[in-house]
């Protein structure tokens, strides 16, 4: 169904990171942006269409204006927004928001450190676009920052706190660009494996909370309403985000998942994990009649490699790309 | 990242370094005393142990280590271990440290990345302190200070939920990112391979609290099971083992941590750098945080007085002299193919000269950093080792 295509190199291997693989297709101007972490930096390699050009750049986590300090990423996204796109690094330290092709920072949030460290660690982790004009990022306190982006410029401002999860923030997902009605567009997770469903606006609403079984969630996707979460425990669950009712449940991998990806026009599910498997599946849901559908369509073995991060790279799920651990490549598949 | 870490590294990398001694030792063990110079007798190598493990395991130690902060560099982590090593009357060269070095977190590098799930870390700790009770069995004050560190680990990470350790992992392993030296025993068991990357089967049992998989399940609105379906998993799992002991003693099921080097074999700890790897010679200056963890750790190992009059010991580690002059000339190569861990026992005034040399070293470091943090840092860390 996929065969490999030809890897892109990157400048240093990626970390071992949930979702640790960004992609940006950039149509207009036929190329696409992936971005790797790799401890304190953020590999950007812009792939043109045709295969002949590789731009490489790297972005530092550091204050800006001051020399010396950094500290380690968490997590870099693109975030696409109806008036723009940008690049949301978190780190150890803070928040930094990026113009796409990583040109210019545009803004920074520094998180509140305390003067001695404490057991509890604190970062920021999971990143999502929220329709019409947020930015929401998790931090390691459980608490979601809402961040107002206007339509060009730098004058981002924090809106809102939402302290709803009492467990380290790991990722979110939104959907409904608004070209259609929908009553929830973000899905957070945290490490107890509990998500919380909301509706955006100028105060954002909490429409429901799906309890977890102590167990992570690493990465989750919203999508036709169904929550679709990858667990530490190696199973995926799709849940209807509004009801918490559990649709699905697959025993997917034998390891840690790191990274879930839905291909939104073809209902097609990446999922990837520290077992060296990439998987790929079909669901088919009809909200009308509640129905929810999963077929498993194909599996890719990255050899001896713990994947940390796994993507489509267009919205068909026509290809899609990896990364893992120690490699300094993205791994990229294609449809036969 | 976490910052939790320190202890299980010290623990993990103190244990594999203190499987490789017991080794090294016991191989050249063919006199009961001290008669015949430059051999280790059994009360020699029982010495060195108690002397590292009692350093290791005080509590001043542990308990800066069980502080909450962050994983620093290499150098300062190798460092402290040097120190460690030399807490005893054994004596290494930089040239032999650093292979020490690589071989421990190659092992240690290698649990973590196969070790089925976060919380089969405290298992893997846990191993290495069970071999580390039976070195120094013969003593009771060194049991009692591992059995002390024990109850306190257990006590610290106990109620971490599995995305903690998780967390906790993925700081190791960013620690260990990019080194990829190939260990002989790693490839003659097919662990490691040839490129110095670890093998990683789909085969095995499942982590405990995983299913095997294969299967999705469909439920309706009311939470009935309509449909089920399997799917090729692309592996052969099984299901999981029983699940191993986290209390003071116990079986902890798992292989992973337990000492797998033999006597008759040293030529397993044999290491070779894969060659595309970076040098790591790049110096980054220390930030001052990790100056400061340094002296406090440093500051933390309690001294030992030698008697002045030990004699040198030297240990040969191929079969005959040629040989071993020839691997140190190899050694000091840049791309140096096989390193060998060379052990000594130096007299008192090289010791000290080793250290100041190493204090040196972050002396230069901190001149060249451009922050220019006051010279009083440096200047404590050098009187220190000189009082060593």
């Amino acid at each position: 169904m996929y065969h490999k295509e030809k890897s892109i190199q990157i400048k240093n291997s990626a970390s071992a990171l949930y979702n640790n693989l960004s992609v940006l297709r950039i149509a207009p101007r036929r190329l696409t942006h992936f971005t790797v972490v790799h401890a304190n930096m953020v590999n950007m390699v812009s792939a043109s269409w045709d295969g002949l050009n590789y731009t490489h750049r790297q972005l530092q986590s550091k204050e800006p204006n001051v020399a010396t300090s950094t500290s380690l990423i968490m997590q870099a996204a693109f975030c696409v927004l109806p008036s723009r796109d940008l690049l949301v690094v978190t780190s150890q330290k803070g928040i930094q928001m990026y113009e796409s092709d990583g040109s210019i920072m545009v803004y920074w949030h520094a998180l509140d450190t305390p003067e001695t460290p404490t057991a509890q660690a604190v970062f920021a982790r999971g990143i999502a676009a929220v329709y019409e004009n947020y930015i929401c990022v998790g931090v390691s306190s459980g608490a979601i920052l809402v961040f107002d982006v206007p339509s060009k410029g730098s004058n981002i401002t924090l809106s809102e706190v939402l302290e709803e999860h009492k467990e380290s923030i790991t990722d979110m997902a939104s959907e409904c660009s608004g070209s259609q009605e929908c009553i929830a567009n973000l899905v957070t997770a945290d490490d107890g494996g509990n998500l919380c469903v909301w509706k955006s606006g100028e105060e954002f609403q909490l429409l429901n909370k799906i309890p977890g079984f102590d167990m992570s969630c690493s990465s989750v996707k919203l999508w036709k309403g169904t929550a679709v979460a990858g667990y530490g425990t190696g199973q995926i669950r799709l849940y209807e985000a509004v009801t918490g009712i559990l649709h699905a449940e697959i025993n997917a991998h034998a390891r840690w998942i790191y990274s879930v990806d839905i291909a939104p026009f073809s209902g097609l599910l990446l999922s990837a994990a520290e077992d060296s498997l990439v998987r790929v599946w079909h669901m088919t849901i009809t909200p009308e009649t509640n129905s929810v559908e999963v077929a498993h369509l194909h599996n890719e073995c990255v050899t001896d490699t713990q994947i940390c991060g796994a993507r489509f790279c267009d919205g068909d799920g026509y290809a899609f790309a990896v990364t893992g651990y120690d490699l300094s490549e993205i791994i990229r598949y294609i449809q036969s | 990242m976490s910052m939790r870490t320190l202890p299980l590294v010290f623990i993990n990398l103190g244990g594999e370094m203190l499987y490789i001694l017991d080794q090294r030792l016991r191989a050249h063990n063919t006199s009961e005393d001290n008669s015949e110079k430059g051999v280790w007798s059994e009360n020699d190598r029982k010495r060195v142990m108690n002397d590292i493990v009692g350093t290791m395991f005080s509590k001043a130690f542990m308990d800066e280590l069980l502080k909450p902060q962050q994983l620093y560099s290499h150098r300062t982590m190798k460092t402290v271990l040097t120190r460690l090593a030399h807490a005893s009357i054994m004596r290494l060269n930089p040239a032999s440290m650093d292979r020490l070095y690589e071989l421990m977190v190659m092992a240690f590098k290698n649990q973590v990345f196969l070790c089925l799930r976060p919380k089969d870390l405290l298992l893997i700790s846990y191993n290495h302190m069970d071999t580390i009770r039976e070195f120094v069995k013969d003593t009771p004050m060194a049991v009692n200070q591992v059995d002390e560190t024990h109850r306190k680990i257990i006590e610290a990470y106990s109620s971490l939920s599995e995305g903690e350790l998780q967390l906790l992992r993925q700081t190791l392993l960013t620690f260990f990112q990019d080194m990829h030296v190939r260990v002989s025993l790693f490839l003659k068991d097919q662990i490691q391979n040839p490129n110095g990357r670890f093998a990683l089967t789909t085969s095995g049992p499942v982590p405990h609290g995983t299913d095997v998989p294969g299967l999705i399940r469909i439920f309706d609105c009311r939470g009935r099971e309509v449909r089920r379906r399997e799917f090729p998993s692309g592996g052969s799992y099984t299901s999981s083992i029983r699940e191993g002991s986290f209390e003071l003693h116990g079986n902890r099921v798992i292989r992973l941590g337990m000492n797998m080097y033999t006597v008759d074999h040293p030529e397993e700890t044999h290491t070779s750098r894969a060659p595309s790897v970076k040098a790591d010679g790049s110096p980054n200056p220390l930030a001052k945080e990790e100056l400061n963890l340094l002296a406090r750790l440093m500051g933390s190992m309690k001294t030992e007085n030698k008697p002045k009059d030990e004699s040198g010991f030297r240990i040969n580690l191929f079969n005959t002299d040629k040989e071993e002059a020839e691997a140190g000339a190899s050694a000091s190569a840049e791309e140096s193919l096989y390193g060998v861990i060379n052990i000594q026992a130096m007299q008192d005034e090289q010791a000290a000269s080793e250290l100041a040399r190493i204090a040196g070293q972050f002396e230069e470091e901190e001149e060249e950093k451009p922050e220019k943090p006051s010279n009083n840092k440096g200047e404590e860390l050098l009187a220190m080792m000189d009082d060593l």
